[in-house]
This record gives structure tokens, sequence and C-alpha cells, in this order.
């Protein structure tokens, strides 16, 4: 699915908190579940420590998408910071739009430890989506180019 | 105004306040720039119009560091900031007399300031005393103030990005913005790291300085008194209050009224949150994509 006949696959970072989706996607990978190669997996302590910096970071290198993958709301290994993960990210997702940045390089989705097949099943659409609308030229910066 | 002056001219000489911030006249007209004046002789030069466009907010914050009071004068939009900045315990009440001034609305070369045109109101938030006359209290075009954002919501994806292409690309990276912002007030600033890697000017890029505008606006989201200072100062004219109007347009819509320097709460809309909050799916609904 990810490779065309030009070559191009798509760079896709997943920030996953450690206590919930981390887990899911061990359960997915242990469960022979398949998910693109394409999605590079950062682990942290929970979504509310992405700082919405590693985001754009990200982008300016080069990804193509970027997905946040935290505990249903209610769930949160600290109580609350998945709460505080949501606005933020609602404001900075929207803000991407404002500027015209393709909405669907942006993602949040709550999967739990044991949510396994979601797991696989949302990375399958997102880079899905990634694919169709190809490289990301609007958000890279080639100062950052390594 | 004479009046302004010469309350300050007393306060001075009873020792009550150690120095004044205000603003002097420049080169012409049109120019008035913030100054301090620590003395009866300096404030010679002293001056408050129509054209004291620039808020003194900012300043507190390493004025406040100083011996004795400051006497600061502040518009009405200038005490939101001032406000906020006490929410972020920036700067010391204690160490400030601050004069509430009149304002019916600023200029400059150009006419009435962008910031002007759609003001927020002529309410002080934080004060000693209020100097104005009645006309200063009249209502202005506070119901305008979203119609540029609207405009561009109303707009494809494609033509938004076209659009700030378009003013992001004149961009010169002189950080004027960022250095008159009263709510940019870190020590230690992310553009200043030069580890970044984005700390100096872009080469041509597709998509020149978006990343500093973004972050830029982004460092203040829910902090922004939409006080207007950084389209103001913007020497390539880029209306960069768009950027963060919508923010404050998104965060009312999204979690109730909010005013930056208002209300006694200092949580922002973006360091609380309710159960109820709509999910970050909710932008792929509204508006145009």
């Amino acid at each position: 699915m990810s490779v065309s006949n030009t070559g191009w696959t798509p760079k896709i970072v997943a920030f996953c908190c450690n206590w919930c989706s981390y887990a899911g996607a061990d359960l997915a990978g242990s469960g022979r579940m398949q998910y693109p190669a394409d999605v590079k997996i950062i682990r942290v302590p929970c979504s509310c420590r992405v700082n919405p910096l590693f985001i754009l970071r990200a982008f300016e290198r080069g990804a193509d998408g970027v997905i946040i993958c935290g505990c249903h709301p209610g769930d949160c290994h600290y109580t609350s910071g998945n709460y505080y993960a949501r606005r933020r990210m609602t404001m900075l997702f929207s803000l991407l739009d404002y500027l015209g940045i393709e909405r669907g390089r942006t993602r949040v989705e709550w999967v739990s430890a044991a949510e396994g097949a979601k797991f696989a099943k949302t990375m399958n659409e997102f880079v899905e989506t990634v694919y169709t609308l190809g490289e990301n030229r609007k958000l890279r910066d080639i100062r950052c180019r390594k | 105004m004479k009046k302004i002056k010469a309350r300050a001219l007393s306060l001075l000489a009873d020792g009550t306040v150690k120095r004044v911030l205000g603003w002097e006249r420049g080169e012409d007209a049109f120019d008035c720039s913030p100054a301090l004046f620590e003395n009866e002789a300096e404030m010679e030069r002293f001056v408050y119009g129509t054209c004291a466009g620039a808020n003194l907010s900012k300043y507190c914050v390493k004025m406040g560091k100083a011996e004795g009071k400051t006497l600061v004068i502040l518009k009405p939009c200038d005490t939101l900031s001032f406000r906020q900045l006490l929410h972020e315990h920036r700067v010391e009440r204690d160490a400030f007399y601050i004069i509430g001034a009149g304002c019916t609305g600023m200029m400059d070369e150009n006419g009435l300031l962008a910031k002007c045109a759609a003001c927020k109101g002529k309410e002080f938030a934080v004060y000693d005393e209020i100097i104005d006359t009645e006309e200063c209290r009249l209502p202005t075009g506070t119901e305008k103030r979203m119609e540029q954002v609207e405009k561009l919501e109303n707009m494809t994806a494609q033509e938004r990005f076209a659009f700030w292409q378009g003013e992001l690309s004149r961009c010169i990276r002189c950080n004027a913005c960022r250095n008159v912002c009263p709510a940019c007030t870190c020590i230690k600033c992310v553009f200043d790291n030069p580890g970044s890697g984005v700390q100096s000017k872009a080469p041509v890029t597709d998509f020149e300085e978006n990343m500093f505008h973004i972050i830029r606006a982004y460092h203040v989201a829910g902090r922004c008194t939409d006080c207007g200072e950084c389209s103001r100062v913007c020497p390539q004219g880029i209306p960069l209050h768009l950027i963060n109007r919508k923010l404050i347009k998104d965060m009312n819509e999204l979690y109730g009224d909010y005013q930056a320097g208002l209300g006694d709460n200092e949580r922002t809309p973006l360091t609380s949150f309710t159960k109820e909050d709509a999910e970050p799916g909710i932008i792929h609904e509204r508006g145009n994509g």
C-alpha cells in the first residue's frame, strides 16, 4: 500500500503514550497484526508530554504526518494529562488548518493497552490518508535538512 | 493630554514615583516612542496624544526590578496586558503606579491603527487613577473584530495557504513581533537557540518562516490579550494579529468566552480542561477543508 511506482513512502511519526498505546502497539505486534513500517513510534510518558513544538519540529524535518496516541479521556495514568493534550492539539491542528496545511496530516487517537487491533487499524488508515496527500512540502524547512 | 503630564510631574515631585514610563516625541508628528523620564527636565519631552500606540506593559517586566515605584501610563487595552503579566507573576503590582489614560483610538501615518479599528473596549482592567474625558468612553467597532478571520476561514485550504504564503514570505525575521509582545516574556526564547537551526532568516523555501509565526502565535495562545502590537510593529505590514485572533476565536467557541487579562482566574483555556471538551477531530467538521 505504501510503496508507489516512484518508490516514495510517507514518513509518519507516532507519539505513543507509554501506559496505553505503546502497549497497544506491542499487542498489535504480538498479535501479528499488520501495519505499515512507515510509522515511527516515539514513546512518551503521557500524551500531554507532547510539546506542540515536537510536532512542528517533526514536520520541519520532513515528516509527512504526525499522529498522537493517548489513553482514552478519563483513563490517564496521571489523572488528567490527556485532557490538557486534547485542548492543546485541537488548537494547534486548527491553527495549522487555518494556515492552509492539509487536515489529514495530523491526528489524535485514543488507544488503550488492550486495543491492539484498533492501533493497527488506526495506523493503516492514517498512513493511507497521508499517502493520498503525498509529500509534505508546505511545512518542511530546508534549514533543518540533515 | 496636559492633565496626564501635570499629574506625572506632581507625582515625580512629591516622590511617590522615581521615574515615569511614557512616550516621547520622535522625528515627526507620528513618531511617538516609548521612553523613560527620571526628572522634571526630561519630562519636557513627554507626550501623550493620538499617536501613542505603543503598549508600555512589556517594559514593565524590566522596570519592575528597578528601585522605587515607576509611574506607567496605560491605555485601556494596555491594562489587559499588564493584568495578564500580574497573573503570570512577571510584574509586581506594588512596583507601579498606574495612570489609566483615556484613548479615542491611536493613529500612525496610515490612519487609525488596525488594532483600534476593532477596539476591545474602554474599561481599565487595572489602575491607580484614571485620567480621561467623556469622549474616551464612546463605544467602538468591537463587533468587527473577527471579520477578517471569518473571511479567511471561509476560503478553501489552498486559498488560505496562498494567502499566508504571500504574507509570510515578506517576513524578514527581524523578531520585532516577538520583542514587542507583552505576552512573550521568556528570559530564554526558543528562537534564540542555535541548535534549533531556525534562529535566523530562512533561505527561500516553500513556505518561508511559517514555523516562526506558528510557534510565536501558539506560545502566547490563551495569554494573548489581542493588543495588536505584533501587527503594529511589523515593518513588512504582515497582519500577524489574524493568527492570534484565530486562536482566540477558537478558544471562545470551543471552551467558552475568555479574555486574557480579565477575571481573577489565572487559568487560561490551555491550562485548564473540562471532561466534555471537543475532540481534536472537530476541526474536520468546521469550515472549509
